[in-house]
């Protein structure tokens, strides 16, 4: 890449995989459980959470100077809550349908651990441009992980995508139905997601047996 | 050459390999190995995790063979080509009609609990490369017993799946799970196909198929009569013998004790833990009846039904029994002290009695108490164990002073 340098590449890589703010530093556990059962809640989470850490980050960084120490978490606090007022707005007004399926864990980003934890690590120690890849890196690996989570979900426990039907209509009973398979309604329930989160880490480590730890 | 040398050389000759496991397990499930411990003096008894897996199995074969004829039995009453059966004995249960559409059910199921558990056992030995171990044997034993006649195969599949690995395998396998793997299989079933796992109609083999048409039957079960506050057409013998609707190996509560009585003699089971869950059970019962008789609730509170059943009840109505012989008293997911065995089982059955009464969706609650105390089971050993040496320490206390 031109305009990033290679230790700069490792800011967006190091969190799709092995630094991955779910799956390694389970972070933002709660928003991953809540709203995954749809793959279309699941990308707009993500988009949100992508919008107020990729800016908040630039922000902070900008800031970090001039932060007194003592009040840095107050600060912080305004940064996130100004933006997530912002895409709450925009969801009321153009997704309205949505904005009530995500309900309150849109305004439940302020207290996300990742935003908060990516502003304390990186943003009040960086420049802004890094910052801001740091930022778009944290938030695309809890991204991916909220899309996969979403995923199965979704297809096991309602079987659509982004709600399009794939496998038939369950109560025509087309396509995979007439077969006699049927919804597993556990997977729209949040535990389901804690056990598939649980899975993608036991595959990631031990594809990655550096990660367990003792 | 016979099987078993054949075996033997098979284990020698992949001695090392990968799937060496496969053929140990094999072996040792068919045959007594010809190895001995090597080193050291060791005590011999004859009660090894095989022997104990096997006592229980043959605690549980009444059960099946009851639940094959009941299948079969409750198929024909609803139908109404038969006579009801009046009393345990009756004639018109023990036929070969009723036991070859029990077999026609329920074996399949045996059969593919013990195919996907075993598979997948094989599969996650070889993987870790330890030897295959014994626990899923009762596990296996225990699925077709607490699933209605009707469910789908692929759905037992499923659940199978997802219970020994969610439950048991991702812990370390047999001894480290902290959940039962077969409750883990029904809480599966339960919350993701509930329209198979409860209401009217999967209790009875045929109700499913003919619901909506002309030819419909309904066998709702006892606990879901109550909830409904319908009246119970079975008389409390029935229930104790067992010819009722209900799961597969669950109804008989005569075959039960049996059951009970021969792992308590044979020092399997627990009876700490299967006593103080009834008494558990009735002491909730006795709390509800006070409700009732107290005038706190009025008739048509939709918790009425429940509560007014006589305390001593609810030990035949619904699976308390089984569940507190066959389930609760798993040796690895109990409590393991004497004194927690008996806090942990009277937990058991009060909050099953509680579950039953105070949420008509769940009547069955015996599996959701017994899996919520194997996660506290830990900490009730931990906290006997801290109130057993601050005891201890009191005492030297004094001693040295």
């Amino acid at each position: 890449m031109g305009i990033i340098s290679k230790k700069d590449t490792k800011l967006i890589k190091d969190p799709l995989a092995d630094n991955n703010p779910i799956t390694i530093q389970v972070l933002g556990i709660c928003s991953a459980l809540a709203i995954t059962a749809e793959l279309k809640a699941s990308l707009v989470m993500g988009i949100a959470v992508l919008f107020v850490l990729g800016i908040g980050n630039v922000v902070i960084s900008l800031m970090r100077n001039i932060i007194p120490s003592k009040i840095r978490i107050i600060v912080q606090l305004i940064v996130v809550a100004s933006l997530v007022i912002i895409v709450d707005q925009v969801l009321k007004a153009y997704a309205y349908e949505l904005s009530k399926t995500l309900s309150v864990f849109v305004g439940l980003i302020i207290t996300n651990c990742i935003i908060m934890g990516r502003f304390e690590a990186f943003a009040l120690g960086n420049g802004p441009w890094r910052a801001f890849l740091d930022g778009i890196g944290n938030a695309l690996g809890y991204a991916v992980i909220l899309l996969a989570v979403g995923f199965f979900r979704e297809l096991l426990g309602s079987g659509t995508l982004f709600g399009i039907p794939v496998l038939g209509d369950p109560i025509e009973k087309t396509g995979l139905y007439s077969t006699g398979y049927e919804n597993n309604g556990f997977m729209l329930m949040p535990p389901m997601a804690l056990i598939i989160v649980g899975l993608i880490i036991w595959v990631q480590r031990s594809r990655n047996t550096t990660l367990i730890e003792d | 050459m016979s099987l078993k040398s054949n075996l033997h050389n098979l284990k020698e000759k992949y001695k090392g390999t990968k799937i060496a496991p496969a053929f140990n397990a094999l072996h040792t499930f068919l045959y007594l190995p010809n190895e001995i411990t090597h080193n050291g003096t060791h005590i011999k008894a004859a009660d090894d995790l095989k022997r104990t897996m096997n006592t229980v199995i043959m605690a549980m074969v009444p059960c099946l063979i009851f639940g094959m004829f009941n299948a079969g039995y409750q198929h024909h009453l609803a139908l109404g080509t038969i006579e009801s059966a009046q009393g345990f004995l009756g004639a018109s249960f023990w036929s070969w009609d009723n036991l070859l559409i029990g077999m026609w059910k329920v074996l399949p199921l045996v059969v593919v609990s013990y195919g996907v558990g075993l598979a997948i056992e094989f599969v996650f030995a070889i993987i870790k490369g330890h030897e295959v171990e014994e626990g899923y044997l009762v596990t296996g034993m225990l699925v077709p017993l607490i699933v209605p006649v009707d469910l789908p195969l692929w759905m037992l599949a499923v659940a199978v799946a997802f219970g020994v690995v969610i439950g048991k395998e991702v812990f370390g396998g047999t001894g480290m799970n902290i959940l039962n793997p077969a409750l883990t299989v029904r809480a599966f079933l339960f919350f993701a196909y509930p329209t198979w796992m409860s209401g009217d109609k999967v209790w009875v083999h045929g109700a499913v198929e003919r619901a909506g048409t002309a030819d419909a039957i309904s066998g709702e079960t006892i606990l879901g009569s109550y909830a409904q506050n319908n009246s119970v057409i079975y008389d409390y013998w029935d229930m104790f013998w067992g010819i009722i609707p209900g799961s597969v190996g669950e109804t008989s509560k005569f075959l039960i004790i049996l059951g009970a009585l021969f792992l308590i003699f044979t020092k399997i089971g627990s009876w700490r833990i299967i006593v103080s869950t009834l008494v558990g059970a009735l002491c909730m019962g006795l709390i509800f009846n006070g409700v009732v008789d107290a005038g706190w609730i009025s008739s048509s509170s939709k918790f009425f039904g429940l509560m007014s059943v006589p305390f001593w009840q609810h030990l035949v109505i619904g699976s308390i029994l089984f569940g507190a012989v066959f389930m609760a008293t798993d040796p690895v997911t109990a409590a393991q002290t004497n004194k927690g065995k008996c806090i942990y089982g009277f937990l058991i059955g009060f909050i099953s009695i509680m579950i039953r009464v105070f949420n008509p969706a769940y009547p069955e609650g015996v599996f959701l108490a017994i899996l919520l105390m194997n996660v506290f089971a830990p900490t009730i050993d931990h906290y006997v164990v801290q109130g057993n040496v601050k005891k201890r320490m009191n005492r030297l206390k004094v001693k040295t002073a």
